[in-house]
């Protein structure tokens, strides 16, 4: 009778210990970020670990988005006969939302599993236990430059995407469906705004960035230090940072522009 | 359990029996939930994160596995610690390290990385690491654990000379019966986090307590049963026939 | 211990990024068309402004010449007081030019449109446009409507 009580309850519980325990890491992550920035070395490799090997499939994804984002555009707009505001629905959605929700979901997949793969592996191995015994400090040594290069990385993906997606879509409007070039970009700009919208979108991809690469070295430094263990954090990284990403995203867009 | 300067002493006891934990509460890893370890007249679990990573500077430890950071090449692993705790000039460094190198026998591995090496090199590379801030107490996890007997004797002849050359305080956690009372200068025997025996390896072999020769000679059953406890056989056989 | 192509794959991405976000700055938003707005300013008074914004686009025969820069409520007259800034290459408009507050297609933004008049002096820095036409609100127009309904 109060079995599924019980076992609601347990969960629960479970559910704020990991939580506690999160908060903790992030703490003593965030302690240490002064070293990430003196050694910062460490941060570069880091940055190309994280950022560069990302830029890939970021341009490929962000031109795909932007040019079906134009097709898609068109054809609802042509009916409207407003087919020049084309340029104004495809930057608004890039910059507001796709650039930093796709980008953060590809960077989750791609760069997220990857470090926790790593951090696990480095715990199930020793080699964290090592350097604790080498009287090095994982946090300063491994984790803190993980997370710098995690949150300057995201960023700058996010804007990479929105730039390659408005020229996606302007290749296929303008250049296939025959838009007006100048309408295209002349709305665009007309209805753009540096501020509200480039910079707010900005500051979502910084604050995803921070969120995905601590989730990620958490469940890395958290895992059960075998190969299952691993894998099972891994796949917890990809699942728990894109639904935090799309939930955060709701919120950051409700403050943004709800207020 | 006092273990003594200057000596090896080898804590030997059947897996699960909490050789490795004890080992970790000595470097600080783990805090006990009671009871207390000093080193060098100091309680570790005393200390601040400062003086305990002052006094982790001064002890070594050899992991199971060796524990290599596996993203940097042999040279850059002995290297490591130097890196980190001194300001030492680069020419300086590498003379270190190549006779750190050269003293486990792997001077001229030094370009591979960790994935091209054998457990027992890795092993080696690992002693290598662990002495190269030269400590005074090196602390052995399972240092024998799947190697094969030339590797074996390769690790107890480093383990001996470099605690002779270097003037150490070895503590060797293992359950290799052979190898560790071939070299340790005391033995606890520990089981279900508890000493069981103590002494000499000489004193021990003369001991006539069941369980220590039980685990001494590798007898399959003895005070520590072969079969998990619980209802006998034909009970249970029986019983559930009964049942049906 | 970094090495070189780390370093340079590094900065190249980092590079890569601030082009991104020069290129989102001024050909996306257009943002140095219109940072800090170079020209000259004049108030025009409205009894309705709708949905007018600030940085609205100021238009004479469908030409952008300017942007809203600022809205107030005045409570002298009771009414709207808007701030247009005009770029200064348009800076031959006649004293009685006529500012009115339409609508882009039925149901787009709201901007300001400026019909010159033919008066021999023109608008100048901090001047008042006297002549205004209120924004359309489409539920006052409905409400007249059926008001005239009803009497006929």
């Amino acid at each position: 009778m109060t079995e599924p009580f019980v076992a609601l309850g347990r969960w629960l519980l479970a559910a704020l210990a990991r939580l506690g325990r999160a908060s903790l890491f992030g703490g003593r992550l965030c302690a240490r970020l002064g070293t990430a920035c003196r050694r910062f070395g460490l941060t570069l490799e880091q940055l190309y670990a994280i950022g560069v090997r990302t830029v890939m499939i970021v341009v490929v994804a962000g031109a795909f988005v932007g040019m079906v984002l134009a097709l898609q555009g068109y054809y609802t707009l042509v009916n409207f006969g407003a087919e020049s505001a084309l340029g104004v629905l495809v930057a608004l959605s890039l910059v507001r939302e796709l650039g930093p929700v796709v980008a953060a979901l590809l960077f989750a997949g791609r760069a997220g599993s990857a470090l926790t793969a790593e951090v696990g592996l480095m715990k199930s191995t020793d080699q964290l236990a090592a350097l604790e015994m080498m009287a090095v400090d994982p946090y300063r040594r491994v984790l803190a430059p993980r997370f710098v290069a995690g949150f300057i990385s995201l960023p700058l993906l996010a804007i990479l995407f929105s730039a390659i997606g408005v020229y996606g879509a302007w290749l296929v409007g303008v250049q296939m469906l025959g838009i007006d070039a100048g309408a295209f970009w002349g709305q665009m700009q007309d209805s753009v705004d540096f501020h509200a919208d480039v910079l707010n979108g900005l500051v979502k991809a910084v604050v995803f960035g921070a969120v995905v690469t601590w989730i990620a070295l958490y469940e890395g430094h958290d895992c059960v230090p075998t190969p299952a263990g691993v894998s099972r954090a891994t796949t917890r990284t990809v699942v728990h940072g894109s639904l935090a990403v799309l939930g955060l995203d709701f919120l950051l867009t409700a403050m943004m522009y709800g207020g | 359990m006092d273990i003594p300067r200057n000596g090896v002493t080898a804590i030997m006891g059947p897996s699960g029996s909490g050789k490795t934990t004890l080992l970790r509460l000595i470097t600080g890893q783990l805090t006990p939930d009671n009871g207390r370890i000093e080193v060098d007249g100091r309680n570790v679990h005393a200390l601040g994160t400062d003086d305990l990573y002052a006094l982790r500077k001064r002890m070594g430890m050899l992991f199971q596995s060796g524990a290599l950071l596996t993203d940097l090449s042999v040279y850059e692993n002995v290297a490591f610690p130097l890196r980190e705790h001194t300001r030492l000039p680069e020419a300086l460094i590498r003379q270190l390290v190549l006779l750190r190198l050269e003293s486990v026998g792997l001077r001229t591995a030094r370009t591979l990385m960790p994935a091209e090496l054998s457990g027992g090199m890795a092993r080696r590379v690992a002693l290598a690491r662990a002495l190269v801030l030269e400590p005074e107490m090196m602390l052995y996890d399972e240092p024998f654990t799947g190697q094969d007997p030339i590797t074996m004797g390769v690790l107890v002849t480093l383990i001996r000379a470099v605690n002779e050359t270097l003037g150490l305080t070895s503590i060797l956690v293992s359950h290799d019966v052979a190898e560790t009372m071939s070299i340790a200068d005391h033995v606890y025997l520990i089981a279900g986090g508890e000493v069981i025996a103590r002494g000499s390896p000489a004193e021990l072999q003369a001991t006539r307590s069941p369980w220590v020769r039980q685990f001494l000679d590798a007898r399959a059953d003895g005070p520590v049963p072969f079969h998990q406890p619980g209802p006998a056989i034909d009970e249970e056989l029986l019983g559930a026939a009964r049942r049906d | 211990m970094v090495h070189r192509t780390t370093e340079l794959t590094v900065g190249l991405f980092v590079a890569a990024g601030l082009a991104a976000l020069v290129v989102l700055a001024l050909q996306v938003s257009g943002l140095a068309t219109l940072g800090a707005p170079r020209g000259y300013q004049v108030t025009a008074h409205f009894n309705e402004i709708g949905g007018l914004r600030e940085r609205a686009p100021v238009k004479a025969a469908g030409v952008t010449v300017g942007r809203v820069t600022s809205i107030e409520y005045d409570t002298r007259g009771y009414r709207a007081r808007v701030t247009l800034t005009l770029s200064s290459e348009y800076d031959n408009f006649p004293r009685d030019t006529i500012a009115s507050i339409h609508t882009s297609g039925l149901l787009g933004e709201q901007f300001v449109s400026l019909d010159p008049g033919g008066d021999m002096d023109y608008l100048g820095d901090g001047d008042r446009v006297e002549y205004t036409e209120s924004a359309v609100v489409l539920e006052r127009l409905i409400g007249q409507f059926m008001f005239q309904q009803g009497r006929d």
